[in-house]
């Protein structure tokens, strides 16, 4: 039996492997079903990567590249083209391979299936069903392999980090870009992005907007969009749609494994060691919720590493958890489980808000109880905000469950 | 005239015999139209109106393809409906039902309680009046369906002409026709009209004006696989006159759907979903099946119904022209396509075409894309789209087939690749790479 077998060869899923090798695990084996392992950032042609893990600052492909190299050197067994398809009823995993077809049981199994962006027909946007409509993730492999599907004139649906990316892409494959609609009442991205799409590529940006229909056979001829503040619709020739964020944890085999899910990341319910409901099962990176950057899902990676480790060495009863839930406008926290007082990765928890909040105050409590009680600077909406840890030492562990709330100004 | 899955199956009917065979296509693929965006059920034909053509094509159909997907690798499995009464008005619509059940060749038919329904589908929404259990009904592959016709029917040395579109219908002086189309002159003997939507249209153009098409149209809704384990069985609705209802189905890719809406519509190619639509269907969907309302979409498909304003089929043989036109196939359309075939092959040889059987005629085995049986990566191979675990061996396959895909959508079709959750967000790139390379 392996020691560990690691589900995902993205930066959580390498960056895990890593730290098990460091900390003298001798089995490591990283199953990726993809050509090359690395994960998303391979197709992320832009700069950023990896200054919190790695410390310093490279291109997407060149960090994935880094990451595989660093994990290979390690001792870790990656296996590309290897995909788990689902479990057995002994509870080890069913792999497809080029050659085999096998079952595979370690003594701790870490889920790092990452996360992927709502297509259209899961946002129910009506209309035609042409050719011209993607994601950001088909759009940048589109752009890498050079592709004729791309078009020549696109809207992009969305205004976070991941949608300026998009932009980023579609500039670079030479794609004129009409505009990039939000719902919102402002871009969610950094100033800085949306200050230089507006200047360099003179991309308008339409707020409080969404795109009620796609028109066009066979390929997109326009679509319409509708001013949800005057509530006047108007067509905007394009053909290509990119839907940008709108993430969903690629949670397929954490459901088929039974473990519970959080309502509102939709990734499985992890504690702060990142243990899952089944003992011996660890979850870690953007499974857990969608979507952080690419150097904080490694450093998840780093962090369910230690646990695991002491899962094999020690082997602790599986703890029975708290769980945390958040209540509107906050969607959701991560992770969204006490289990007891080890901190969380970062020793904070990711909070993330479906509104803009100015200086909101975040309440926890359990049972009437206040356990912790702050103010954040703001909240954005596709972002994280950030609180501390130190409330957990406070957490009654035969108590009821921990509501988060928080109330601000927009 | 039309390789939809009648126009399919009656060439494949046709291609046993010694015949010089044709089958012309205007749009770019086999089953590309009406043909793959359905239902997907293999209906019994238990709630036709008896004493019909379709009534009785339908029972006949059923029969035949029932044998025929088997040996064709076409998936069908009979998992069995539920119609289920959700008001005392239904209700009372039952014994109706049972009786032309009973006259529609004595299908199968029981009437359920309310106990034994939420037994056997302990997710169903509250508020059930009874149901009546139909075990023979059944779901089966739409896309699979057509191509194994045609491919059978090219593989028997019919020719299969696609993005040929028939523009005019002249009559011969030694009889037969010659048709005008988008690629030259073609001359025939006997012409069948199976081009659906359009099968008014060419009704006109050979001299006739027996039926006008309104395009009805159905949008449906399908469900990611994680909800699948909610439902047994097809939940079929009380059907009124001109709709079967909102019903909520396994399919044989493993997920749940729900639909179809019915709306008629002006144009024959307004295959667009609508806000209203898709808000029904999701209200619909959670009235029936609450959990599913916490289930992810995988996908929206839009399908037109050629209706008529006759409620049955509209087949008729013009023995002494050698035409046959087969028009008004609604939704039955597949369960009925080989009995259509056999019908009309039936009348044209009476009508004088001379139907010599060859010796030896080939047969199809279609790869497998449902979950119904063993699918290649349970064996090994390269999984290149990761939602519907379709192998490179599967693409490459299907690119080399018979009838290989012209585009995205018809790989799609054979394959499943991009059917799934993440509609491309993975392998989108890479599919769309392989076709180009394979089309170079």
């Amino acid at each position: 039996m392996t020691d560990v077998i690691v589900v995902g060869g993205g930066p959580a899923g390498l960056a895990c492997a890593l730290e098990l090798r460091q900390r003298g695990v001798s089995d490591v084996v990283v199953l990726d079903r993809e050509e090359r392992a690395g994960g998303i950032p391979r197709h992320c042609a832009h700069q950023g990567f990896g200054v919190r893990d790695l410390r310093r600052a490279l291109s997407g492909p060149a960090y994935a590249r880094r990451y595989v190299e660093l994990a290979e050197r390690a001792g870790v067994d990656i296996r590309t083209e290897t995909m788990v398809t689902g479990w057995s009823r002994d509870g080890s995993l069913e792999v497809t391979a080029p050659e085999s077809r096998e079952s595979l049981c370690a003594s701790a199994i870490v889920l790092a299936t990452g996360c992927r962006e709502r297509p259209r027909p899961a946002r129910l946007v009506p209309g035609s069903r042409p050719e011209g409509v993607l994601t950001t993730g088909l759009l940048q492999q589109l752009v890498e392999l050079r592709s004729p599907r791309i078009g020549t004139r696109a809207v992009i649906v969305g205004a976070e980090h991941v949608s300026f990316s998009a932009l980023l892409a579609l500039v670079h494959a030479g794609v004129k870009v009409a505009g990039m609609a939000t719902e919102l009442p402002r871009h969610q991205s950094l100033p800085g992005a949306a200050l230089g799409a507006a200047l360099c590529y003179r991309v308008p940006l339409w707020t409080r907007t969404v795109l009620t229909e796609i028109r066009g056979l066979p390929r997109v001829e326009e679509v319409e969009l509708h001013d949800v503040s005057t509530g006047r619709t108007r067509a905007v020739a394009c053909d290509t749609v990119v839907f940008t964020a709108d993430w969903i944890p690629d949670h397929e085999l954490s459901v088929t494994a039974g473990v519970d899910l959080d309502a509102g990341t939709r990734g499985p319910r992890v504690d702060t060691a990142l243990r899952t409901a089944h003992a011996g099962l660890f979850a870690a990176g953007n499974l857990l919720q969608g979507a952080e950057p690419a150097d904080v899902a490694a450093l998840t990676g780093r962090h369910a590493a230690a646990a695991v480790a002491r899962w094999l060495n020690q082997g602790d009863p599986w703890p029975d958890r708290v769980p945390v839930v958040c209540h509107p406008p906050l969607l959701w926290i991560s992770p969204n489980a006490v289990s007891g007082a080890t901190p969380p990765p970062r020793h904070r928890f990711a909070l993330r808000s479906s509104a803009f909040l100015r200086r909101p105050e975040v309440q926890i409590s359990q049972d009437d109880r206040v356990l912790w009680r702050g103010r954040l600077r703001k909240l954005v909406p596709g972002r994280s905000g950030h609180v501390q840890a130190d409330w957990l030492r406070g957490v009654d562990l035969d108590g009821g469950q921990i509501g988060v709330s928080a109330s601000g100004t927009y | 005239m039309g390789a939809g899955v009648v126009g399919a199956a009656v060439a494949r009917e046709l291609s046993r015999f010694h015949l010089n065979c044709t089958l012309l296509e205007a749009g770019p693929d086999v089953g590309a139209g009406t043909s793959k965006a359905h239902t997907a059920l293999l209906h019994t034909g238990f709630d036709a109106k008896p004493g019909t053509l379709e009534a009785r094509l339908v029972r006949r159909g059923y029969e035949l393809l029932s044998t025929y997907a088997p040996q064709a690798g076409i998936p069908l499995a009979r998992i069995g409906a539920l119609l289920v009464a959700w008001t005392p008005e239904q209700h009372r619509a039952f014994p109706r039902i049972v009786e032309d059940a009973h006259a529609n060749g004595d299908v199968a038919i029981r009437e359920v309680g309310v106990e034994e329904l939420y037994r056997r589908e302990p997710n169903l929404g509250p508020g059930a009046h009874g149901a009546l259990d139909v075990p023979d009904e059944g779901i089966i592959c739409p896309f699979t369906t057509p191509l194994a016709y045609a491919t059978e029917a090219v593989l028997n040395g019919c020719e299969l002409r696609r993005g040929v579109r028939v523009v005019g219908v002249e009559r011969r002086n030694d009889g037969g026709f010659e048709l005008q189309t988008t690629a030259g002159p073609i001359g025939t003997r006997f012409l069948v009209n199976a081009a659906g939507l359009y099968s008014d249209e060419l009704d006109r153009l050979a001299g006739h004006s027996g039926f006008t098409i309104t395009p009805r149209r159905g949008e449906l809704i399908v469900y990611d696989k994680l909800s699948r384990p909610l439902l047994n069985h097809i939940v079929l609705a009380v059907p009124t006159a001109t709709t079967k209802g909102v019903l909520v189905s396994p399919t044989v890719f493993g997920n749940l759907l729900v639909g179809p809406t019915a709306q008629d519509v002006q144009r024959k190619d307004d295959t667009s979903s609508t806000a209203e639509g898709l808000a029904y269907l999701l209200a619909e969907g959670k009235r029936i099946l609450p959990q599913l309302a916490q289930h992810e979409v995988t996908a929206v498909y839009v399908g037109l119904r050629a209706a008529t304003e006759h409620t049955d089929y509209q087949v008729t043989i013009h023995a002494a022209e050698g035409y046959a036109c087969i028009g008004g196939i609604r939704s039955t359309g597949l369960s009925a396509s080989l009995a259509i075939a056999e019908h009309v092959r039936t009348e044209l040889g009476s009508a004088g075409l001379e139907l010599r059987p060859k010796e030896s005629a080939a047969t199809v085995r279609m790869p497998n894309i449902g979950e119904l049986s063993p699918r290649p990566y349970q064996q090994a191979g390269r999984i290149v789209c990761f939602c519907e675990r379709v192998t490179l061996g599967e693409i490459e396959a299907a690119l080399g087939s018979t009838i290989p895909p012209a585009d995205l959508d018809g790989l799609r079709r054979r394959t499943r690749v991009l059917m799934g959750r993440c509609q491309g967000f993975y392998c989108g790139a890479r599919v769309a790479a392989l076709l180009q390379e394979s089309a170079a």
